[in-house]
């Protein structure tokens, strides 16, 4: 019951492209003008632009660290998978997925269709964020779109077919991403500001927890590689994951301090917590290592480091630095403890550590912002429990819980519908083989001259 | 003729290559290798997770001989690659039925060298 390759993507393309008929009325203020709107801040609007620019830095990022994490025979697949988001997801998010996430508010629930591609939306301020142009507010979350399905590969990295792969994460991004950034993020959204009252300042909720669900549903759907735990061979080039982890940490700047959308204090607090709470939780891995296996790891350093990132993403720009370290420190323990015995109890395969790291790291970072938001950082957020609020605490946990549900039960669908329709993962032989030769024809690494 | 295969530590490769020259043994085909003995592996951690010891990395001699060289070129690599630990290597020994130089044709032991 497999469409043959053709059809399926004529199947894509046509999802791809039915909002482009709706494109007729293209509005595009940009012609109209060459200087900035009225309140439009030049600063700001350049500090959201090299942000949107360091995000997208992340995706290569992504795929560096995970490429180095795999086996040799499958490095291409994943840097292509990341590629693939790069292209697949932008266009996208220019054709509905920006409308979906933040247009127009239908019931707190979704966009509506009201700015597809890009109509209605043009070089005036929004009221996402004021004194920048919207066309900027676009292309910045279009680079958090790209990256959270990214995020999901590392659950079922080595083993899924590239076209199950790229249908997934289109429909992902459509039905679950979008929908999620709405209720978040979006005007009127019904778990944010226009509703429960939740917070997460730069993908807490919407990134990592959402894209870590997913990754768990990957895992329980793929099931385990061929060789799972013991026969499978350790990261075939660790250098590149270093290098992969420190763009991701470079990137993470723009990904934190740019969601301030402006440059200012906000924009600078988040900065420094990012750093820092990054630094502890390598710091706090390494430790753990160390203790528990005599030797501190490389993999571990970077680990701990992303999973530090990840779970101060949330709370970045409503927490003071001391709480920064403590959400830092606290997610090295969590995640490493979710990496080494929950991982190793259960058994389930999350190849990359997907869910553990970003899904765990999110969920941890995305409840810490309850426990130490303050609005002395931040006078437009929230103040959490040590800060004499705990109702706070509670309308995160909620938050998370929706989310967790949410993501979880609709990736479970959807891989169970295309692993019926294409069919999910490859061929035994094809996995030996590995995904670069079959998915690709190419080989990551010559043996001879 | 023989034919002399030695397994050795990584690190022991630059000594005995400069004992064998001295011993006016030009001829060695090096390459990397891994692979296992007494020695185990050193079991590496990734992620908390502990691989069961893995193959080890060595390095492969392959040197062709005239037979009043073996003795001279295993006293080389002894020399040189034993350290006493486990792991330090093994040789092996061939006789070896023919050997052709390529660029001028000649045959036997004239064409080791």
């Amino acid at each position: 019951m497999r469409l043959a390759g053709h059809r399926m993507w004529i199947f894509m393309v046509a999802i791809g492209l039915s909002p482009a008929a709706l494109w007729a009325g293209d509005s595009v203020s940009m012609s109209t003008s060459t200087g900035a709107a009225p309140g439009i801040n030049g600063a700001d609007t350049v500090w959201v632009l090299l942000s949107a620019a360091l995000v997208m830095l992340m995706t290569p990022g992504l795929a560096f660290f995970y490429g180095g994490l795999v086996r040799r025979k499958n490095v291409l697949s994943i840097l292509m998978q990341c590629f693939m988001m790069l292209s697949v997801i932008s266009l996208q998010w220019v054709f509905c997925g920006y409308s979906l996430s933040f247009g127009p508010d239908l019931v707190g629930i979704i966009g509506s269709l009201d700015w597809v591609g890009l109509k209605n939306v043009g070089m005036e301020a929004s009221s996402y964020a004021p004194t920048v142009p919207h066309t900027a507010f676009v292309i910045f979350q279009m680079m958090f779109a790209v990256i959270t399905p990214a995020l999901i590969i590392g659950a079922f990295a080595e083993r899924m077919r590239f076209a199950a792969f790229v249908v997934f994460s289109l429909l992902w991004t459509t039905l679950v991403y979008d929908p999620v950034t709405h209720w978040v993020w979006g005007q009127g959204g019904f778990l944010g500001s226009g509703g429960m009252g939740a917070v997460d300042f730069a993908g807490g909720i919407v990134v990592h927890v959402n894209a870590g669900m997913a990754a768990l549903a990957a895992v329980i759907v793929l099931g385990k590689r061929k060789g799972f735990p013991d026969a499978i061979s350790p990261p075939h080039n660790l250098p590149v994951a270093v290098l992969g982890a420190g763009l991701l940490w470079f990137g993470w700047f723009g990904f934190n301090a740019g969601s301030a959308l402006a440059a200012n204090n906000v924009a600078v607090n988040a900065f420094l917590c990012t750093h820092i709470a990054g630094a502890a939780a390598g710091l706090t891995w390494s430790i753990l290592d160390w203790v528990k296996f005599g030797k501190p790891t490389t993999l571990g350093m970077i680990t701990g480091a992303v999973a530090g990132l990840a779970a101060v993403t949330p709370g970045a720009g409503y927490v003071a630095p001391s709480g920064a370290i403590w959400i830092g420190l606290l997610s090295g323990i969590i995640c490493w403890l979710a990496v080494t015995a929950l991982k190793a109890k259960y058994q389930y395969d999350d190849s990359l550590d997907a869910f553990g790291v970003h899904g765990i790291g999110g969920i941890w970072g995305t409840i810490a912002v309850g426990i130490w938001a303050t609005r002395s950082v931040n006078p437009a957020g929230v103040s959490g429990l040590f800060y004499g609020n705990p109702m706070q605490l509670w309308i995160q946990c909620k938050a998370v819980g929706i989310t967790m549900v949410y993501s979880f039960v609709m990736s479970l669908v959807l891989f169970k519908v295309i692993d019926f329709v294409i069919g999910l993962r490859v061929k035994e032989h094809e996995e030996a083989i590995g995904l670069d030769l079959t998915q690709h024809r190419e080989a990551g690494y010559t043996v001879l001259d | 003729m023989k034919y002399i295969i030695a397994i050795i530590q990584p690190d022991r490769l630059d000594e005995v290559l400069a004992r064998l020259l001295e011993k006016e043994i030009h001829l060695v085909t090096v390459s990397n290798v891994v692979g296992r003995g007494r020695q185990k592996g050193i079991a590496e951690v990734y992620r908390s997770h502990r691989e069961a010891g893995t193959l080890l990395k060595k390095v492969k001699l392959e040197i062709a001989v005239n037979d009043e060289f073996v003795k001279p070129a295993m006293e080389a690599i002894v020399e040189k690659a034993r350290t006493g630990q486990t792991g330090d290597g093994k040789i092996f020994v061939f006789d070896m039925q023919e050997c052709l130089r390529i660029r001028t044709g000649e045959t036997g032991s004239v064409a080791i060298g």
